[in-house]
């Protein structure tokens, strides 16, 4: 068997703030091959950016990684000083933010910023750096190249600007993407044309790719493998279609059925009481507990990863086993 | 600017609802002025022109009363202009808006006190559409009491019936916004809105900035109250498919036009207007794995120059001479569907 591209093993990342430790990441472990997408599913405070942040090395005061190991090509980031992980970013793993003005600079020219990139990781010429440039933006599908180069991020429309961001991201061709809710701030004709040219290019590639959002129909159409992330522990992760089609942990599955638009027009969506728990001191055991219709006494307990059903690891000692239309109420 | 479509006699209705509201023609450009230097510029030759948005540009359309109709449509199309002219918060620059027979507008100003309580907004931003430093009691009370819809005695009462509507403990009714969550907060904008018994609400965009489970809970909701207390809403989204759980019927705006209206169930099975049909295949949908993205080609042009014509041509794959030189004209084209584009003649 190949080395996976990227392995996570039981990572963990906690802030220590004044009022406590807050476990952003506690025991996260995934891997993902070289042109395969991962979705990293979760809502708001559940994890998953701080898991990207972690394995680019960005995680700032109070936060740290405490604990794991990020096994990039076979080598562990965690303990690299910090011009090492330097060296890696932007060459060999690049990320794409939600907001492309974080990745751009707003009083430089995408030429000058491009060619820098370029510049910083790779022994070549300037007009050599240029034309790799102007190659990158060709690839994401930018008409009048040339023109675009001379301009300014102000000059871009949003969808254009998420587009230099990941011909930057893709400048030297790197062996790992992380990307960050990259569509959220688009249309819908718009994010078609961005997911589009992602994937195609992971494809050509053969990069490996995490993809970080809160919308499960967007990874749907994405990845291969599929990561479902609450109070900062993955609870479910598999295959796509197993994840999707025959969710095994109630939070998935209450995802999946808050979900307007699969022929229940009209009808009331399955709603998952309650919200998600602040993580400042969390209680041991599952921390879904609460808004499960399932727990019991069993949940105080620290649920254990266990091996499931269609090639899939679990968090849940009550899992429900059959299709999604048998359980979802 | 081309001739607006005829004012199509509230035909965009199913014949069993009785128009509740009905706009017809309505247009709202947003002009920038000419500073100084401006004026200076032009005056020795300069190309400064005023430059003029047109935001919304005729629209006409009627909803049947308790009925849902979904205003879909991408950033800069109007949807919010045209949800902000309903519900009083802005004036139109051209065309009328009549609610129940009365005009929502009259003068520029808002018309009859009824007609603009009778019409609520609910809107995106749960953290930006309340008054941090006012208590949830004050936010959802004040607006009854100053209309004299309650005596000042029966205030707390009433909002704590209020507040126990939209699915929130009225404990909290000391409290302030920032000690809620963003869907809890959300429900404190929906009891507000409800607080001075519209029939109408506009909801702009109500759940795009709530999380997944907490949408669900929310257009529950939305459900619930439009039974309990007959409403009709105008559902405005870019979110397909929540406009596609929720609606009755649909329209769909590009650029300041309508290009669409249809019965929710017919729109989705077999789209009309070709940027109803991109609209649709880009949706991302969870029972779709692996699909290959086939996206349409460019970009959604600047309302300041809008294309000629009908405003989709440069993107639209079936595009002719005519769609450049043309309006296309909001044509009823099957009973209840009405769609504007030159391919169906």
């Amino acid at each position: 068997m190949t080395l996976p591209t990227l392995e996570v093993v039981d990572l963990k990342t906690h802030f220590f703030t004044r009022e406590g430790v807050v476990k952003a990441v506690d025991g996260v472990s995934f891997q993902v091959g070289a042109g395969e997408v991962l979705g990293l599913v979760g809502e708001s405070g559940s994890g998953k950016s701080i898991t990207g942040f972690s394995i680019l090395g960005l995680v700032d005061q109070p936060g740290r990684i405490v604990g794991g190991e990020i096994l990039f090509q076979g080598r562990d980031l965690v303990p690299l000083p910090e011009r090492e992980r330097r060296k890696l970013r932007g060459s060999k793993i690049a990320m794409i933010f939600q907001d492309p003005m974080m990745t751009l600079n707003p009083v430089l020219r995408i030429d000058t910023q491009m060619t820098e990139a370029v510049m910083a990781h790779r022994d070549v010429s300037k007009a050599r750096a240029l034309e790799i440039a102007r190659a990158a933006l060709v690839k994401v599908g930018i008409p009048a190249p040339d023109e675009r180069l001379a301009s300014y991020p102000h000059q871009f429309s949003g969808g254009m600007r998420q587009r230099v961001a990941i011909a930057i991201a893709f400048l030297n061709e790197p062996a790992l993407i992380i990307a960050d809710e990259p569509t959220t701030a688009l249309d819908v004709t718009i994010q078609g044309q961005i997911l589009h040219e992602a994937q195609t290019l992971c494809r050509e590639t053969g990069t490996a790719m995490i993809w970080i959002t809160h919308d499960l129909a967007v990874v749907a159409g994405l990845a291969d493998h599929l990561c479902v992330m609450y109070a900062g522990r993955i609870v479910e992760q598999g295959p796509i279609d197993a994840v999707l089609d025959r969710p095994a942990h109630p939070y998935t599955l209450g995802l999946i059925g808050s979900v307007p638009g699969r022929n229940r027009r009209g009808r009331r969506l399955f709603q998952i009481p309650g919200m998600t728990p602040s993580l400042l001191n969390l209680a041991p055991g599952c921390a879904f507990r609460n808004r499960c219709p399932r727990a019991d006494a069993a949940c105080l307990e620290e649920p254990p990863v266990t091996a499931f059903s269609h090639g899939r690891r679990l968090r849940c000692v009550h899992p429900h086993d059959a299709p999604l239309e048998e359980v979802l109420p | 600017m081309t001739a607006l479509p005829q004012a199509s006699e509230a035909a965009h209705t199913p014949a069993a609802r009785r128009p509740i509201l009905e706009a017809a023609g309505v247009s709202k450009r947003f002009v920038k002025r000419l500073d100084l230097a401006g004026k200076l510029a032009q005056r020795l030759g300069s190309a400064i022109r005023e430059e003029t948005v047109h935001a919304v540009d005729g629209v006409n359309l009627t909803v049947g009363a308790g009925e849902v109709v979904g205003l879909v449509g991408e950033s800069g199309c109007g949807k919010s202009t045209f949800g902000r002219m309903v519900a009083g918060i802005l004036p139109p620059t051209e065309g009328t808006l009549a609610f129940d027979g009365k005009p929502v507008w009259r003068d520029g100003r808002v018309g009859a006190k009824e007609t603009a309580l009778a019409i609520q907004m609910i809107f995106q931003d749960p953290f930006a559409s309340l008054d941090p430093r006012m208590r949830v009691e004050q936010i959802i009370g004040e607006a009854p009491r100053v209309h004299g819809m309650v005596a000042r005695g029966d205030v707390a009462g009433y909002v704590a019936e209020t507040m126990l509507r939209v699915g929130l403990d009225p404990d909290f009714r000391r409290r302030y916004p920032h000690q809620f969550s963003g869907g809890q907060r959300q429900r404190i904008g929906i009891a507000r809105a409800l607080a001075v018994k519209p029939r109408f609400l506009v909801c702009d965009e109500a759940i795009a900035a709530l999380d997944v489970s907490i949408q669900a809970q929310v257009i529950n909701l939305f459900m619930d109250l439009r039974q309990d207390l007959d409403l009709t809403y105008l559902f405005i989204s870019h979110d397909l498919s929540v406009v596609e759980h929720i609606a009755d019927r649909v329209v769909i705006m590009y650029l300041g036009r309508v290009v669409e209206i249809a019965a929710t169930e017919a729109i989705f099975e077999a789209p009309n207007h070709p940027y109803t049909q991109a609209l649709l295949s880009e949706v991302p949908r969870i029972d779709l794995r692996k699909r290959r993205y086939h996206p349409v080609k460019g970009e959604i042009p600047s309302p300041l120059d809008p294309p000629p014509g009908c405003h989709f041509h440069p993107r639209c794959p079936h595009a002719t001479e005519r769609c450049r030189r043309e309006r296309p004209a909001l044509r009823e084209i099957a009973p209840g569907r009405w769609s504007a584009c030159h391919l169906n003649d």
